[in-house]
């Protein structure tokens, strides 16, 4: 369900003269499955700018993870470039491109993928600790952050001690670890219900709003519709339609 | 920011991310062999038992034929030279060799098990070095653990067996000098077995892709 907004939210333009933090060029990415081509991504051309809350909506299949790959470093684009913060990412070497992965943009997954065998505490604190600081600073910070995220009193349980929602805020509070310019999110609600959800999704705005950070989330959760800047919708491989928050209300009725 | 991908901000960087967390791997590793007790267990027995096995022999092969000429010469008996055995060599040996096998194999089902795990901490910012790191220890702590339990115990089964058969006259005719050089020796040898034996797993871990952290089927 999408709810009609009022016109006290201002809409979102990609105002000329705005920092661009991501931009694709002709992205192709093919997976060759036994002598089948598959095309995932058909071209894709997107422009990010800092600061903003991105939604990259589709159907399953469409081509949502895979271009949160090739966004985010994961895997190179079969054709096309890849720029974040001006820089090529095909030309990082592999230290460079660990130092983009830790420094540069933090990643929330769908399955939270904590590491199993360290507590809340020990799972924000790795990728500062990863980035370089000293392990009684990486843990003072990391304890700062589960605060935030309203986990202060969980921060020496396991993953396993967790419900799923407070797993994914311990998730989320591991991607802000090092300050990153750019959030990556892959279906962050998908194994979440609804209330877990919207909680998750409140979150991710707010830290979005207080960081400053750049949230790009592949979703077909149509609750993230509300907090996103910008909606990219992504069908068969293609970007279909790019839409400002304030479109996609007046738009909401044809979703049905 | 193009500069600062490529100055020595981003090097600097690098630089102590190779170095520092040896302690975070090796937090990882022992908790990862708690968590798959029974896994570990088995693999640690393995190696306990090769050890034993290789250190019995050894003791026994160096002890053996000192004991009895020694004894030989008390009773004023002439001393026949002593056949070798090679066949407990060739039975040591292998063993050792089946002990890796197993060891590796254990390895190699822990990383692909562990492919989220492992794509996971590439993408927060973990070099090669430190997966391959953390695998390596792991399997250095069950080395480690392993050899010391097979030398107490092949040491045990030695002693008692010879004891057994020469009595307690064997306490003043064992070459104890001889003997002392051969424990080092098997501490030195159960921990590098193991550490081979996972040399190939851990670099398949190290060069898993990042992308393994969104693989959903297992
Ligand atoms: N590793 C892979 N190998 C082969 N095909 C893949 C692989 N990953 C994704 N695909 C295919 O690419 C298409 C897009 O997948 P994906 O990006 O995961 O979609 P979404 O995240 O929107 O559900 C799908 O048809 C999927 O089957
Ligand atoms: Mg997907």
């Amino acid at each position: 369900m999408v709810t009609p907004r009022t016109a006290s939210l201002e809409s979102i333009a990609p105002a000329a003269g705005r920092e661009e933090i991501v931009r694709t060029i002709d992205v192709v990415k093919e997976y060759r499955v036994g002598d089948q081509v598959l095309r995932a991504l058909k071209g894709v051309n997107v422009t990010i700018y800092r600061g903003e809350y991105i939604s990259i909506m589709g159907p399953s299949g469409s081509g949502k993870s895979t271009l949160f790959n090739a966004i985010g470093g994961l895997d190179k684009p079969t054709s096309g470039k890849v720029f974040i913060d001006e820089v090529d990412v095909a030309q990082l070497d592999a230290l460079e491109l660990a130092w983009l992965r830790c420094r540069k943009i933090g990643y929330i997954f769908q399955t939270f993928n904590l590491i199993t065998v360290m507590t809340a505490l020990e799972n924000v604190a790795l990728p500062m600790i990863f980035a370089g600081l000293s392990e009684a600073d990486a843990r003072e910070k990391a304890k700062a952050i589960l605060e935030r995220v309203e986990l202060g009193h969980r921060i020496y349980n396991k993953p396993s001690q967790l419900s799923g929602g407070q797993q994914q805020r311990v998730a989320i509070a591991r991607a802000f670890a090092n300050d990153p310019a750019i959030i990556l999110a892959d279906e962050p609600t998908g194994n979440l219900d609804l209330n877990t959800g919207k909680a998750i999704i409140a979150l991710l705005k707010r830290m979005n709003r207080e960081q400053g950070a750049t949230v790009i989330s592949a979703t077909h959760d149509l609750k993230m519709l509300d907090v996103s800047d910008r909606i990219f919708w992504i069908r068969d491989g293609m970007v279909e339609k790019i839409q400002n928050r304030a479109e996609v209300v007046i738009d909401a009725g044809e979703m049905h | 920011m193009a500069e600062l991908i490529s100055s020595g901000t981003g090097r600097g960087a690098v630089g102590r991310q190779v170095r520092l967390p040896l302690r975070q791997a090796l937090a990882i590793a022992l908790r990862s062999l708690k968590l798959r007790l029974a896994r570990s267990v088995l693999t640690f027995l393995t190696i306990t038992m090769a050890m034993a096995f290789l250190v019995d022999v050894w003791i026994t092969n160096a002890l053996d034929p000192t004991v009895r000429n020694a004894i030989l010469i008390q009773r004023h008996i002439p001393v026949v030279v002593a056949v070798r055995r090679t066949r407990e060599i060739w039975l040591v040996v292998l063993s050792l060799l089946v002990c890796m096998v197993g060891i590796s194999n254990a390895m190699l089902i822990n990383v692909m098990e562990r492919f989220r795990e492992i794509g996971t901490m590439k993408c927060l910012g973990a070099l090669n070095s430190f997966i391959l790191k953390l695998f390596l220890l792991e399997s250095l702590g069950l080395g480690v653990l392993g050899t010391l339990a097979g030398l107490l115990f092949g040491l045990a089964v030695a002693m008692a067996v010879a004891l057994n058969h020469f009595g307690a006259v064997f306490w003043t005719l064992a070459p104890w000098g001889a003997l002392a050089g051969i424990l080092p020796a098997c501490l030195a040898i159960g921990p590098a077995i193991t550490v081979l034996a996972a040399l190939y797993p851990a670099w398949k871990a190290a060069c898993m892709e990042p992308v393994a952290a969104m693989r959903v089927e297992v």
